[in-house]
């Protein structure tokens, strides 16, 4: 079997299985076997993510994780699964039932959505839109509806406080992180995740085209990965969840297998916006060098993904949780001007002439203002004395 | 540098990570039920009974004095005093508790019972491992569950048993030197300085 077979052994088996049947049924059998194992695999790469996450926070923490449930632990997703299945379903009596049990569907639903355009391998893609980057954000949008509906339906002040944070993060959040992809539609100009990819996998003196490995780029990967642990209600933005102050945020009325699936809803979630980053800036499933370019494009595609949940699973173990008004201050007066930045910056690239000289030119632009941009917010602010006239 | 104390905080976590899995000086966990801890000589947890010799009800040192259920402060022990009298641990004929009962899920461990105890009967046990399915019938401890020997006591708090060792011997000795002295005492208790009889006998 040669590298191109294995590459697209995946492709070559629904090909062959169509071939068997009937031409009525082609479309429909076509969804269901491209859809199928997106929805097998990321679950599953979820279950594994639980326990490796654990596990890795613990090692961080000076512990051993979960190691009880078998052979090293690696069998805990299960015991958590039958536990939330079995667990009872409390539905608050002053609920609003439909919204509640509507809520985690639909979290779960915006958040498989959103893979229909992840390219995941070479000719691996559910839909190639020709809008794919515009409907991810779109489709990503959704979650704060379900976010806001679960934080509502609850009737519950917690749950309410939650959602309201939540949406006011994502909302603010939404805003870098579509700045900060459009430097790669302004490079690449199609909106074609698939296109978008087929770009970055170019190869000069063996080395790819990935965009990281550009000033605006680079910049635009670490804005963007900023904004998506922000979307995803992740460490250290994790203010909607709040369990030292507001207890779970706006799933705290939710018990047994929906509550499994809120989790299951912000980990697809992280790995889809995980996903999308690997396609805008570290070129989708195509190899850094082209001398590795016979790894079978999906391997690459998943190794960028498990190093992505290890750098999300690293950041967790590491820093403390933003407080409000700095979530909101990094978001508009750090975020935002560096990512207008970066939009002015790939115009600079794109319209001047190749060479050391427009290196030297895009990085400047964009270091000096986050140098001076970090000296004056990092400035201590004089806060005025308060006196108290009672309390003393 | 924006970002420069993220980058520090980063390498610290990654220190920990790996180094987990390097030495043990990064995993400071114990695996508690194959591994254990060291125990500290003073740890201790719920009461038990002290009897000297082998037979649990011949040497029993508690005489039934009720102290130790009165002062309990959830009132989790309950004793019944017998008719008849054995020799207590001194040698002196004691009553002793036909049932001493203490109600496992009530005792609060604070060892008040220990402190007011004069006959040193009652000690605190480091068995902490202890389950029961009944509900209702396995956590009334009765005497037979609660006492336990003297040997067991120097084995679980090695320094208090031998100081409690030590007063017995002396009381035991102070009750069998001056045997004929009872006799003379109480003629001699009125008149005041017990020391000036015993010279006079």
């Amino acid at each position: 079997m040669s590298a191109q077979t294995v590459d697209q052994i995946f492709v070559l088996i629904k090909a062959w299985l169509m071939g068997h049947v009937p031409i009525a049924f082609q479309p429909i059998a076509s969804a269901i076997l491209s859809v199928a194992p997106v929805l097998v695999v990321f679950p599953l790469l979820f279950a594994i993510t639980t326990v490796l996450e654990r596990k890795g926070l613990g090692r961080m923490q000076n512990r051993y994780g979960p190691n009880r449930v078998g052979p090293y632990g690696f069998l805990q997703p299960m015991a958590d699964g039958i536990k939330s299945l079995t667990k009872e379903d409390i539905i608050p009596r002053s609920a609003d039932a439909v919204v509640h049990f509507l809520a985690p569907l639909l979290l779960v639903l915006a958040s498989f959505l959103a893979y229909a355009v992840l390219p995941i391998g070479r000719n691996m893609v559910i839909t190639d839109l020709n809008a794919g980057v515009l409907f991810f954000f779109a489709i990503g949008s959704m979650v704060e509806l379900a976010v806001f509906m679960a934080g509502w339906s609850s009737r519950s002040k917690y749950s309410l406080l939650g959602a309201m944070r939540a949406v006011a993060q994502m909302i603010s959040y939404e805003i870098p992180l579509v700045l900060s992809a459009i430097v790669v539609i302004m490079a690449t100009g199609t909106l074609s995740t698939v296109a978008i990819v087929d770009k970055q996998a170019v190869y000069t003196h063996g080395v790819a085209h990935w965009f990281l490995f550009t000033p605006w780029g680079f910049v635009g990967f670490i804005l963007f990965m900023i904004a998506a642990t922000a979307e995803s209600n992740r460490s250290p933005f994790d203010l909607p969840e709040g369990e030292s102050e507001i207890i779970a945020g706006y799933y705290i009325e939710y018990s047994g297998f929906k509550f499994a699936l809120f989790f299951l809803g912000e980990y697809l979630g992280m790995f889809a916006t995980s996903g999308l980053a690997i396609t805008l800036f570290l070129g989708g499933w195509s190899a850094p060098v082209s001398f590795l370019t016979w790894i079978p494009s999906y391997i690459w595609f998943f190794l960028k993904l498990l190093v992505f949940i290890f750098v999300f699973i690293w950041v967790r173990g590491t820093f403390p949780r933003l407080r409000m008004d700095q979530l909101m201050g990094l978001a508009w007066k750090f975020m935002l001007p560096m990512t207008l930045l970066n939009v002015f910056d790939v115009g600079i690239w794109h319209l001047m002439p190749h060479g050391i000289l427009r290196w030297i030119v895009c990085t400047a632009v964009l270091i000096l203002p986050a140098m001076l941009l970090s000296r004056t917010l990092n400035r201590k602010q004089k806060l005025q004395t308060r006196t108290y006239r009672y309390a003393d | 540098m924006l970002g420069e104390g993220l980058l520090k905080g980063l390498a610290e976590t990654a220190r920990n990570f790996f180094g987990s899995y390097a030495g043990k000086d990064r995993l400071t966990t114990l695996q508690f039920p194959e591994e254990r801890a060291p125990r500290i000589e003073a740890s201790r947890n719920f009461p038990f009974l002290v009897y000297d010799g082998a037979d649990p009800e011949a040497g029993l040192r508690c005489v039934s004095c009720f102290i130790c259920e009165k002062e309990c402060p959830p009132k989790c022990i309950f004793i019944e005093k017998s008719t008849d009298k054995k020799p207590d641990a001194v040698g002196k004929q004691q009553f002793y508790p036909a049932r001493f009962n203490i109600d496992v899920s009530v005792c609060m461990s604070c060892q008040i019972c220990v402190e007011v105890c004069p006959f040193d009967a009652i000690k605190m046990d480091v068995a902490f491992e202890e389950a029961s399915t009944g509900r209702f019938s396995d956590l009334l401890w009765p005497k037979q569950r609660l006492a336990k020997s003297n040997d067991y006591y120097h084995e679980i708090h090695p320094t208090e048993a031998a100081g409690v060792d030590a007063e017995l011997a002396a009381a035991r000795a102070k009750a069998a030197a001056p045997k004929p002295a009872p006799a003379a005492a109480p003629a001699a208790a009125p008149a005041a300085p017990p020391a000036s009889g015993g010279a006079a006998e």
